[in-house]
């Protein structure tokens, strides 16, 4: 970062920040894809649990899940909508510089935080919070400033409008900041241990949960991922965003309806029936509602489709707005309380999750990441574009690869478990359905291996990018066409 | 000149908003999308009629479906226990031996017991009855307590050392080694001999001779026969393990051999009787002894 002052110089908006949280994203982003790919091949063989309790897959799943979702997806948010939201205000960040550095190391330190308390077995159990209280705490001061720096470069904004992708952007931080508070609240123990208990309990308590849980992949994986492809999808196609209507209605309709989703993560348990109809029907109403940013997203491209065959960036962010469409229907689905009765608890659960981690949230953030580097670091293009084009291909087939097997292996799962005999007795025990799962497992940790590839391709040319490097190449094909 | 409200490419009306060189067509909601988007807000309305859906103050609206997860599920069960009740009644009035002699009876108390097998059982003796490490196999005729239905059933209903039940299956073989009965030489004699019985490889570092195998005897004749016999076959009514069989629950090379005899392993199964109902334990007993080595 020796340019650091140069750039500062030629750009009016604090990009310094923007560059820590995208190197952040690059870091963490193989962290928690090499995690997942030690726990898919814990998995398949239990002997990669290497007999130590800090690397047992109860400890390792926690920093996989909190690494994808909030070092990688967290830090990929924090980039985009703080380069965005100077860019589409033409104002620098509020606060100033400082506030700026303090929110990049605060939310660093509570991922080291978070992630070593997990290793040591510091959990609170509840999955996508499991952070005990301390950090917490820490989190609550990180995202009020977040909320500050953003809303307070909104408030001295230089356009009269509010760009859409900022919209979401601030959505995600105000629910995220509500959800976080809502469900955390516990009492801990003693000041100075660590533990803590919920001041819910029963029901309530997972209802709270999920409350949380459901809104986290809504409100940060949605609204916040939404807001990156309002920007980097038109700004990339270098087209104008489909339709205004459509994104007004859209965003308020999601950000309505979602919040009352969380419910059908507990279909057929404790919760009232009641309950469990509104979890269900509220989801129902969230199909259109998410595709409208689909729609927006794909149609944006329209005049511009031919770029998809040169364009491997535009590429990435339009199949991540593919596989948002694909996830925002399987949802849905899988919501109604007959399929869940299927579904939950088997492997198409996490099928359906990869699908929108790999394939949208990962995907668009590739994208991004794309675009964003070589600005940041003004130089004129990424070192090799058939460097991109390895890891779209890599990274497609991973995910294929991933899901796949995991639709097969949940759904044989699922049907195991139910599965009687003419006389009335269970045919399975749940060791066979394990053991039947085993080929599955294989294949989902090959595909890790492939998505994890993938990402090692993507961060060296960025840093060769960075550098200023250029690749001397042809186009990935390029060489058939002129023997032809 | 181009207008400035309108896209280039397309022609279309723009919004006339820039961001950052960003603009917005103003085109309307797609119908399609709008169609779908009420007929999910229908559906999910007609949902709320049909289901139990709004709160109140002390109470929720019940839907007209009468629809409850709870009665739905026990009456589930009640069906199922019913469809199944002429069975499980001749089953609780018959002893194994007449459950073993009726072919029908035999069939579903074959299917039953392999759903409580692999339900209860399984996590220890594998699927089959294939066995584990240091939990015995339950599909050869190699028994520790015995093979036939009636000694089954006896080891089902009161388990193997089961703390919870005074009639369960006891037995406990002595520390000789680490209660200072034997001398490790005399306990890696007795292990030779003891190997030598079923013709396993003796193991090179443990270096039994001829000799050591005759001293080993002489220890076996004055600490073991009683309970493993004089040709060291076992005896059922002790759970005694036959050791001349090639067969071993912990392992049958020199180390774990000698460790056995120094400080024995002893294994603990659970007694099924009130965990599972009578009528269980009797399909559970009939489908272990039609496993593969039934007396």
């Amino acid at each position: 970062m020796s340019d650091t002052t140069l750039t500062a110089a030629v750009s009016p908006y604090n990009e310094r920040v923007v560059r820590q949280f995208t190197i952040a994203t690059l870091f963490w982003g193989i962290v928690a894809f090499l995690v997942g790919v030690v726990i898919a091949s814990q998995l398949a063989f239990p002997i990669f649990n290497f007999g130590l309790e800090w690397t047992t897959f109860g400890r390792l799943r926690p920093v996989h899940t909190s690494a994808a979702i909030f070092a990688f997806g967290g830090n990929a948010l924090f980039a985009t909508s703080l380069y965005v939201v100077q860019r589409t205000c033409r104002a620098r960040l509020f606060g100033g510089d400082g506030l700026a550095e303090f929110l990049f190391w605060g939310y660093q330190l509570f991922i080291v935080l978070a992630a070593s308390g997990y290793v040591l077995g510091i959990t609170e159990g509840r999955e996508y919070a499991e952070p005990e209280w301390y950090v917490d705490l820490w989190l609550t001061v990180v995202w009020v400033v977040y909320l500050l720096v953003f809303l307070g470069t909104l408030m001295k904004r230089k356009e009269p409008h509010i760009y859409v992708a900022n919209w979401f952007y601030l959505a995600f931080i105000v629910t995220v900041a509500v959800l976080h508070i809502g469900n955390n609240l516990s009492v801990p123990v003693s000041l100075l241990g660590t533990k803590s208990y919920s001041v819910f309990s029963g029901v309530q308590d997972a209802m709270l949960q999920w409350w949380y849980g459901h809104n986290a992949v809504g409100f940060f994986l949605t609204a916040g991922f939404l807001g990156i492809m309002y920007y980097f999808v038109p700004k990339q196609a270098n087209r104008p965003v489909y339709s205004y209507r459509l994104s007004v209605v859209h965003f308020w309709s999601l950000i309505f309806l979602y919040i009352w989703a969380g419910p059908h993560h507990l279909h057929y348990t404790a919760l009232p029936d009641w309950t469990q109809t509104l979890g269900m029907t509220f989801s129902v109403m969230l199909w259109m509602p998410s595709w409208g940013g689909m729609i927006n997203g794909l149609m944006t491209l329209s005049g511009a489709w031919d770029k998809l065959r040169t364009d491997p960036v535009l590429r990435f962010l339009v199949t991540s707005v593919g596989f948002y469409g694909m996830s925002t229907f399987e949802g849905p689905v899988m919501s109604i309380r007959s399929v869940n009765s299927l579904s939950h608890y088997t492997d198409w659960t996490i099928g359906h999750v990869h699908s929108g981690a790999l394939g949208w949230v990962a995907f668009v953030s590739f994208g991004a990441i794309y675009y964003l580097v070589p600005k940041l670091w003004n130089v004129a293009r990424v070192y090799s574009i058939r460097l991109i084009e390895w890891h779209f291909w890599l990274a497609t087939i991973g995910i294929v690869l991933y899901i796949t097997p995991m639709w097969i292996s949940g759904i044989m799962q699922g049907l195991m478990w139910r599965a009687y005999d003419d006389l009335g007795f269970l045919q399975f025990s749940f060791v066979e359905t394990v053991a039947a799962m085993h080929p599955y497992y294989v294949v989902r940790a090959l595909a890790g291996v492939l998505f994890l590839s993938g990402a090692i391709v993507m961060v060296y040319n960025m840093w060769r990018t960075a550098r200023g490097d250029v690749r001397t190449e042809t186009k990935l094909g390029a060489a058939v066409t002129a023997t032809a | 000149m181009s207008d400035i409200n309108k896209d280039e490419l397309t022609g279309k009306p723009t919004t006339g908003h820039v961001w950052d060189g960003i603009q917005e067509l103003n085109n309307p909601l797609p119908k399609w999308w709008l169609t779908v988007l009420y007929a999910c807000i229908a559906f999910s309305v007609l949902w709320w009629v049909l289901y139990p859906a709004i709160p109140g103050i002390s109470g929720y609206t019940k839907g007209v479906l009468g629809y409850d997860q709870r009665k739905v599920y026990s009456e589930q069960a009640a069906a199922a226990a019913e469809a199944q009740k002429v069975w499980i009644d001749k089953i609780s009035a018959s002893t194994t031996e007449q459950i073993n002699g009726d072919a029908e009876l035999l069939n579903f108390a074959m299917s039953g017991g392999k759903a409580i097998f692999n339900e209860n059982c399984a996590a220890c003796h594998a699927p089959g009855g294939a066995g584990r490490p240091a939990f015995p196999v339950l599909a050869d005729d190699d028994w520790i307590w015995g093979g036939d239905l009636a000694q089954i059933e006896q080891t089902i209903r009161h388990g193997v050392r089961a703390t919870t039940d005074d009639a369960t299956r006891m037995n406990i073989m002595p520390n000789f080694g680490t209660d200072g009965v034997l001398t490790p030489e005399q306990i890696a004699d007795v292990a030779a001999f003891v190997m030598s019985l079923s013709g396993e490889k003796s193991d090179p570092a443990a270096a039994a001779t001829p000799e050591s195998i005759e001293r080993g005897k002489q220890v076996f004749a004055d600490n073991c026969v009683a309970c493993h016999g004089e040709q060291g076959k076992g005896n059922l009514e002790l759970g005694a393990p036959n050791l001349t069989d090639s067969i071993w629950l912990y392992g049958g090379d020199a180390k774990t051999i000698t460790a056995q005899i120094t400080k024995p392993r002893h294994g603990v199964m659970p007694a099924w009787e009130g965990r599972l109902t009578d009528a269980q334990i009797k399909m559970l007993a009939v489908y272990v002894h039609a496993l593969g080595g039934g007396q």
